[in-house]
């Protein structure tokens, strides 16, 4: 008895051992939700056509994950079996309700433009993914970390999508922040003017800005991966 | 195994708690949510005479904007026969809500807005229906009431890249500055969107390509908004 409860008690007491750090390193590349699981691509294209919004929704998944997890887990021993469900789906909804309820309140313009994506985080595949997975059989602290880490591996794939999207569709930057950076553009404030004679072939890629090339580029991203790390290659 | 009253109960209790947080939540943050919106309402006005502000909108504070607003722009509600309405602030008029009257009885806002030279400009707010939604545009018209001085458009669904270019392309909007609602008798004659370039300097606009809908609604959308503020701006203009 005694040599089974001495690991236990070594895990307990270590908050950030190799164990947790895998747990939000692993989702940001090897077990991506993106590119890996292929989950919540639906926002993933919406959402994407600037950066700042990426930004944005990016932040509050990350904190829906991680707090629903967090409160499964907490709840996991009480919860009924036969309505799990429910519950996660109530937990979820509050979350989401808390996120856009603070969303409209702190910058209304973004909320405004996110429209119902914000609340369409309580489909998103991850969420309900992650708790029936993890939340449902771990400790509280461990569901956090899974949680902000499959959070922080789709918010890094939405951000990357977004910077890209937004330098060739609109030739700006973190558009519609107070960071905003003029990067090609048909004016003299522009980085890269497209006025002068060297440039003035540029014209921006509008589709860019259509959520096909968002398809596209979440394409290549997992083609990039695959190529480099060969055991993500499925050989069914 | 839990019993199926322990399963109604815990349902219960996590519904209750999650509404309870949530009211609280909600009426604690409306007075917040109120003031956003109206911030962004004024800015979207205020858009159409952009070229006319004292500093550009983008590095105005919502307090200036509020400032502004209260400073420089008289609030009016008309009708469609030209009559004025008392007792409605135009900025309370929900166009959304409008729509859905007959027009005779709906309010239409009008807000003029003193520039630093101490001209006046009309703006008028007009509402109707693009490829997939609702789309709207506030129309910003010189002393004159024919020349047009700037324009916001806005929608509720455009596609990306194609009908939402009303609002996110700015050449699109800045087509329209210039440009008269009248012909060379006085009659309505509204603004054109055509294809195939522009061939009336003075009352043709160019298609966005790819967005034939959403600019055919735009056409219709002007014609019919600007035609129920004629009655109104034509009485000011025998007045003035």
């Amino acid at each position: 008895m005694a040599e089974v409860k001495e690991p236990v008690k070594q895990e307990q007491e270590s908050w950030w051992s190799k164990k947790e750090r895998k747990l939000v390193i692993d989702p940001l590349l090897d077990n991506n939700p993106i590119t890996v699981q292929v989950l919540g691509v639906c926002s993933a294209l919406a959402v994407t056509t600037l950066t700042f919004k990426a930004l944005i929704m990016a932040i509050s998944v990350t904190l829906v994950t991680a707090f629903s997890n967090l409160f499964t887990s907490m709840l996991r021993n009480y919860i009924p079996f036969q309505v799990r469900m429910i519950a996660q789906l109530v937990i979820i909804a509050f979350l989401v309700t808390v996120v856009e309820l603070t969303l409209k309140a702190a910058q209304y313009p973004m909320w405004k433009d996110l429209s119902v994506f914000i609340g369409l985080i309580i489909t998103n595949c991850i969420v309900m993914g992650r708790l029936e997975a993890y939340a449902m059989a771990n400790k509280p602290w461990k569901s956090f970390l899974d949680g902000i880490g499959n959070g922080l591996g789709y918010g890094a794939i939405l951000i990357a999508l977004g910077i890209v999207r937004e330098i060739f569709g609109k030739g700006t930057l973190l558009a519609g922040s107070p960071f905003e950076l003029k990067i090609i553009g048909p004016s003299a404030d522009f980085l890269l003017n497209t006025q002068n004679a060297w440039l003035s072939w540029y014209a921006p890629n509008n589709l860019m800005v259509l959520p096909a090339s968002a398809l596209f580029l979440i394409g290549i991203i997992i083609w990039i991966q695959r190529s480099m790390q060969p055991k993500l290659i499925d050989v069914s | 195994m839990f019993s199926n009253s322990y399963i109604i109960r815990f349902v219960l209790v996590m519904c209750v708690i999650v509404a309870v947080v949530l009211a609280i939540m909600s009426s604690g943050l409306s007075e917040i949510h109120a003031k956003n919106e109206a911030v962004f309402n004024k800015r979207a006005i205020l858009t159409s005479v952009k070229t006319f502000l004292p500093k550009p909108l983008e590095s105005m504070s919502d307090a200036e904007v509020e400032a502004l607003f209260k400073d420089r722009i008289q609030q009016k509600v008309v009708k469609l026969d030209g009559s004025e309405v008392t007792g409605v602030v135009a900025e309370q008029v929900d166009m959304a809500k409008e729509k859905k009257k007959p027009e005779a009885d709906r309010n239409l806002p009008l807000f003029i807005y003193k520039a630093d030279d101490g001209k006046p400009y009309y703006i008028l707010a007009v509402r109707g229906s693009g490829l997939w939604d609702e789309i709207w545009a506030n129309i910003a018209l010189q002393d004159d009431f024919n020349t047009i001085a700037g324009t916001s458009f806005d929608h509720k669904g455009e596609t990306p890249g194609l009908g939402a270019e009303i609002k996110d392309n700015p050449a699109f909007p800045a087509q329209f500055v210039g440009k008269k609602l009248l012909d060379e008798s006085g009659n309505f004659v509204s603004i054109n969107v055509v294809k195939g370039g522009v061939s009336d300097e003075m009352h043709d606009i160019d298609v966005i390509s790819g967005a034939t809908i959403t600019c055919n609604g735009v056409q219709e959308m002007l014609k019919r908004g600007l035609g129920y503020y004629q009655n109104y701006l034509n009485k000011l203009k025998t007045a003035g």
